[in-house]
C-alpha cells in the first residue's frame, strides 16, 4: 500500500526527515512515536503534500503510484488522509458544504456518481452518531469556535466519511481528555478493514491502548532506529526516549545543519 | 508551488463578457460643451427646466475640482475625448419588445438576459439600458396593475413629469460632486420606479447596464420613490467589452423612502475590469445615496463589486425619519491592478435612527482596495444606534487594503460600534481543502465565498447565486 525510501526532506530550511524507509502493507495500522521535533508531523506532511515541506531525495509509492509527483488534492482523492494536529478554521463556510465538496470531488474521481443533499445528510448522520457528535455541528462554520476536543472528532468524522485507504493521524490525540479520546479511537477503530491502512502518529502510548496497533517505529532526529511490536510502545513508556536515542548514537540527539541544496 | 504562486496564478482572471455588439449607433460628435447638452435634451424632447437643470449642473461643473481624497491612481480624465451620447438605431421607443432589433436581444440573451416573453426570467423585471439609452422594460403591464411604475427615465419625464420634478436632485444635489455634476447635466437614461402607497412589489425589479460603444461614457440616473408603506427590491447588473481604453460610468442613483416604506436596492458591478497589465477597464465614477424620508422606513444597500478597473463609490443613508434605518452589505473584490475605493455614509438625523455597516474587502494579485466610511450622529439624533464591522482578505504578496472609517457623533445618547479586521488566506486553510480533495481554485473561490457570507445572504436569490460564481470566476486562471 505504501512504500516509502530513503525519504530526505527539509522544512523551515532544515533537513527533518533524513532517510525514512518504512512499508505498510494493506490492513496494517502503524504507530509512529517519537520525541518532539524528530520529524513526526513533517513526515505526516511529506505524505499529504504540504507545500511548506521539501523533499530533497527518496521516493514514496502509494499503491505503486508515485505518490510524491501528486497534487495534494490528487493524493487526497486518490485516497490519502491526513487527521490534522491543528484542524485549520474557516469562517462561513459551513462543514456540510465542505464535507459534501470533498466526499464528492472523490466520488467523481472515483467514477461515481455525486451524492445530492439528502443522500449526503442520511451518510454523515450515521457517521456523526460513531462519533458522537451534534448535528447542529454541522451547519456551523468549519472548526470555528469548536474547541480542542470538536475539531479532532471532526477530523474523525471527515476520515469516516471520505473512507480513505491510508488514514494518517497526527498527534490526533492530544490535548484530548479521556472521553474524547475514547470516542476518537472508536471511531477511528470502525474504519480499520483489510483494505485500510493506518499511520498514527502519537507521543504518548496512551492512544495506543485503544488504536491498538500491528506496528510500532520510534523516529528519532529524522530516522526510524527501532521498530517492533506493541510491547515497544510499552517499553517506550517505561523508559521513556531517551534510551533510545542513546542506543542509536549520538550523532542523533544533535542534528546537523541541512547542507543538502 | 509555493502558496503565494497558486494565489498569484488564481487571481489572473479571464473577462467573459467582453464582447462587442455590432449595431449601427447615433452618437453626439465626441467633447462637452453646452451645445452637446441641448442636443442630448433636444434628443430626449425634454421640458425646459430640465434642460435648465442640466445646464446649471453643467456651469457648477466646469467650476469644481476633481475629488483627490480617494486611494486610488489614474491619468487625469480627458472630458472632451468622451462621447455623451450614443443610441442604437431604432425608433426610440419601441411599443413591445417585437420592435427591439434582435441584435439587441442576443446581447442581452447571451449576456444571460434574456428580454423575450417566453425566456423572461421568472420574478424579475428587467429594464435594458445599452450604452446611452434604455431599449426595453419587460413586465410593465404586470406592474401597472399593481400601480408600480417601472419604466427609462426618459419615459418618466414625459409620463410622470410631476413626480420626476418633486424627487430629481432632492437626494443627490446637482453640485454633490464633480461626478455627480457632471451626471446631472449629461445623464441620458436610467430606470425610474415608483410604488405607490402600501403596495408591496409582488417582483424583483432589475436593471441591466450594458456599455457597448467605443470611448462612449455612460452617464445613467435612476430615482426610485417608495411611497407610504411601498416595498421594492430592486436589482442592478453590468458589463461591458474588453477596450484598452477607459471608459467612464458615471451614474447617480436617487432612492427616496417615505414613511414605513422599505427600499431594498442590490447591485452586482462587473464591469470590464482591465486586463492583467492593467490597461483598459471602465472608470465607476457612482455617487448612490437614499433618504428615508419618513418614520419607520428602512434603506439597504447591497453591492458586489468584482469589476471595473477603478470603483469610486459610497451608497449612502440620511436617515431624516425617526427610527428610520440604513444598511450597507458589501463586498469590493480587486484583482490584478483593480482600485476600489468605496464604503458609505450613514448620516443620522431622526431619533432613534439606526444603521448597520457590513463591509468586506478582498484584494488580490496588485489590487488595491480601501474602505472609507463616515458615520454621523446629529445632534437631534437621540438613542441612534451604529455598528461597522470591515473585514479584509488579503491573497498574495503584492495587493494592498486600507480602513478609514470616520465617525462624528454630536449626540451623546447614540451607540456606535466599529469592528476591523484583515486578515490573509492562509496557506493552511488552503492546504487543509487541498488536502480533502478540493482543488486550490475550488478552495480560494470557497474561502472568499465564506469571507463574504454575511453580505451574500442579503442579496436575493438569483443574483447570490450569480454573484457566487463571479467571485469564483474573478479569482480563476490555471493553477500549475
Amino acid at each position: 500500500m505504501l512504500e516509502i525510501k530513503n525519504l530526505h526532506a527539509r522544512a523551515g530550511g532544515n533537513e527533518i526527515l533524513r532517510g525514512i524507509d518504512l512499508s505498510v502493507r494493506a490492513g496494517e495500522v502503524h504507530a509512529i512515536m517519537g520525541p518532539n521535533g524528530s520529524g513526526k508531523s513533517t513526515l505526516a506532511g511529506v505524505l499529504a503534500g504540504r507545500p511548506s515541506i521539501e523533499v530533497i531525495g527518496g521516493e514514496v509509492r502509494f499503491e505503486g503510484k508515485d505518490l510524491l509527483a501528486l497534487a495534494p488534492e490528487e493524493r487526497a482523492r486518490e485516497g490519502v488522509f491526513l487527521a490534522f494536529q491543528y484542524p485549520v478554521e474557516i469562517p462561513g463556510v459551513s462543514n456540510t458544504y465542505f464535507l459534501k465538496s470533498a466526499l464528492n470531488a472523490a466520488r467523481k474521481h472515483r467514477g461515481e456518481e455525486e451524492l445530492d443533499a439528502m443522500d449526503f445528510l442520511k451518510f454523515v448522520r450515521a457517521k456523526m452518531k460513531l462519533v458522537e457528535m451534534d448535528e447542529k455541528m454541522m451547519s456551523r462554520s468549519i472548526n470555528e469556535g469548536f474547541s480542542g476536543g470538536e475539531k479532532k472528532r471532526n477530523e474523525v468524522l471527515q476520515m469516516l466519511v471520505l473512507e480513505p485507504r491510508l488514514a494518517i493521524l497526527d498527534e490526533t490525540d492530544s490535548g484530548l481528555d479521556i472521553d474524547a479520546l475514547k470516542v476518537v479511537s472508536k471511531g477511528v477503530n470502525a474504519l480499520r478493514g483489510p483494505d485500510r491502512s493506518m499511520l498514527v502518529i502519537t507521543h504518548y502510548q496512551r492512544l495506543l491502548d485503544y488504536i491498538v496497533p500491528d506496528f510500532v517505529h520510534v523516529l528519532a532526529a529524522g530516522r526510524i532506529v527501532r521498530s517492533g511490536g506493541k510491547e515497544l510502545a510499552l517499553e517506550l513508556e517505561k523508559k521513556g526516549y531517551g534510551w533510545i536515542e542513546k542506543e542509536a548514537g549520538a550523532t542523533l540527539s544533535a542534528p546537523a545543519r541541512s547542507q543538502a541544496s | 508551488m509555493s502558496s503565494a504562486e497558486t494565489l498569484e496564478q488564481l487571481t489572473k482572471r479571464e473577462y467573459e463578457w467582453g464582447f462587442v455588439t455590432d449595431i449601427e449607433a447615433d452618437q453626439a460628435p465626441p467633447g462637452l460643451d453646452e451645445s452637446i447638452i441641448r442636443f442630448i435634451s433636444a434628443k430626449k424632447s425634454e421640458p425646459e427646466w430640465l434642460l435648465e437643470f442640466r445646464l446649471k449642473a453643467y456651469r457648477r461643473w466646469l467650476e469644481m475640482p476633481e475629488p483627490e481624497w480617494a486611494v486610488v491612481k489614474h491619468p487625469p480624465i480627458d472630458y472632451q475625448k468622451i462621447v455623451y451620447y450614443s443610441a442604437p438605431k431604432q425608433k426610440i421607443a419601441p411599443e413591445s419588445l417585437d420592435e427591439v432589433d434582435p441584435e439587441l436581444l442576443r446581447t442581452y440573451e447571451k449576456l444571460g438576459i434574456p428580454l423575450l416573453e417566453q425566456k423572461r426570467l421568472a420574478g424579475v423585471a428587467v429594464d435594458a439600458v445599452f450604452d446611452s439609452v434604455s431599449v426595453a422594460t419587460t413586465f410593465k403591464k404586470e406592474l401597472e396593475k399593481h400601480g408600480i411604475l417601472f419604466c427609462s427615465f426618459s419615459e418618466a419625464v414625459h409620463k410622470y413629469p410631476e413626480l420626476v420634478r418633486e424627487y430629481l436632485g432632492s437626494v443627490v444635489p446637482y453640485g454633490d460632486n464633480k461626478h455627480a455634476c457632471l451626471n446631472s447635466a449629461v445623464f441620458t437614461d436610467g430606470s425610474f420606479v415608483y410604488v405607490p402607497k402600501g403596495v408591496r412589489c409582488p417582483m424583483e425589479l432589475s436593471t441591466y447596464f450594458r456599455i457597448n460603444a467605443e470611448n462612449t461614457g455612460q452617464f445613467e440616473r435612476t430615482l426610485i420613490v417608495a411611497d407610504e408603506g411601498g416595498y421594492v427590491s430592486y436589482l442592478e447588473g453590468c458589463t461591458a467589452p474588453k477596450r484598452d481604453e477607459n471608459q467612464l460610468h458615471a451614474a447617480v442613483v436617487e432612492l427616496v423612502a417615505l414613511g414605513d416604506a422599505q427600499i431594498k436596492y442590490s447591485t452586482v458591478q462587473n464591469w470590464y475590469p482591465g486586463d492583467a497589465e492593467g490597461r483598459g477597464g471602465i472608470y465607476n465614477f457612482v455617487t448612490k445615496r437614499g433618504k428615508c424620508l419618513g418614520a419607520r422606513s428602512k434603506i439597504s444597500w447591497t453591492q458586489v463589486e468584482t469589476g471595473s478597473a477603478i470603483t469610486w463609490k459610497y451608497p449612502s443613508c440620511i436617515l431624516q425619519g425617526d427610527d428610520s434605518v440604513g444598511e450597507f452589505y458589501s463586498v469590493a473584490l480587486t484583482a490584478n491592478h483593480q482600485q476600489a475605493d468605496t464604503g458609505t455614509k450613514m448620516i443620522h438625523i431622526g431619533k432613534r435612527t439606526r444603521s448597520t455597516i457590513i463591509s468586506k474587502g478582498i484584494s488580490a494579485g496588485h489590487g488595491v482596495n480601501t474602505y472609507r466610511g463616515l458615520v454621523k450622529i446629529l445632534p437631534g439624533a437621540d438613542g441612534a444606534r451604529n455598528y461597522s464591522q470591515c473585514d479584509s482578505l488579503l491573497l498574495g504578496e503584492k495587493c494592498a487594503a486600507h480602513t478609514f472609517p470616520y465617525l462624528e457623533v454630536k449626540n451623546p445618547t447614540a451607540t456606535v460600534e466599529h469592528e476591523a479586521t484583515t486578515s490573509k488566506i492562509g496557506e493552511d486553510q488552503l492546504f487543509y481543502c487541498q488536502a480533502r480533495g478540493l482543488s486550490a481554485e475550488d478552495a480560494v473561490s470557497m474561502i472568499v465565498n465564506g469571507f463574504c457570507k454575511q453580505v451574500l445572504r442579503e442579496l436575493p436569490m438569483e443574483f447570490a447565486v450569480e454573484a457566487q460564481k463571479l467571485l469564483g470566476i474573478s479569482l480563476e486562471g490555471s493553477v500549475g
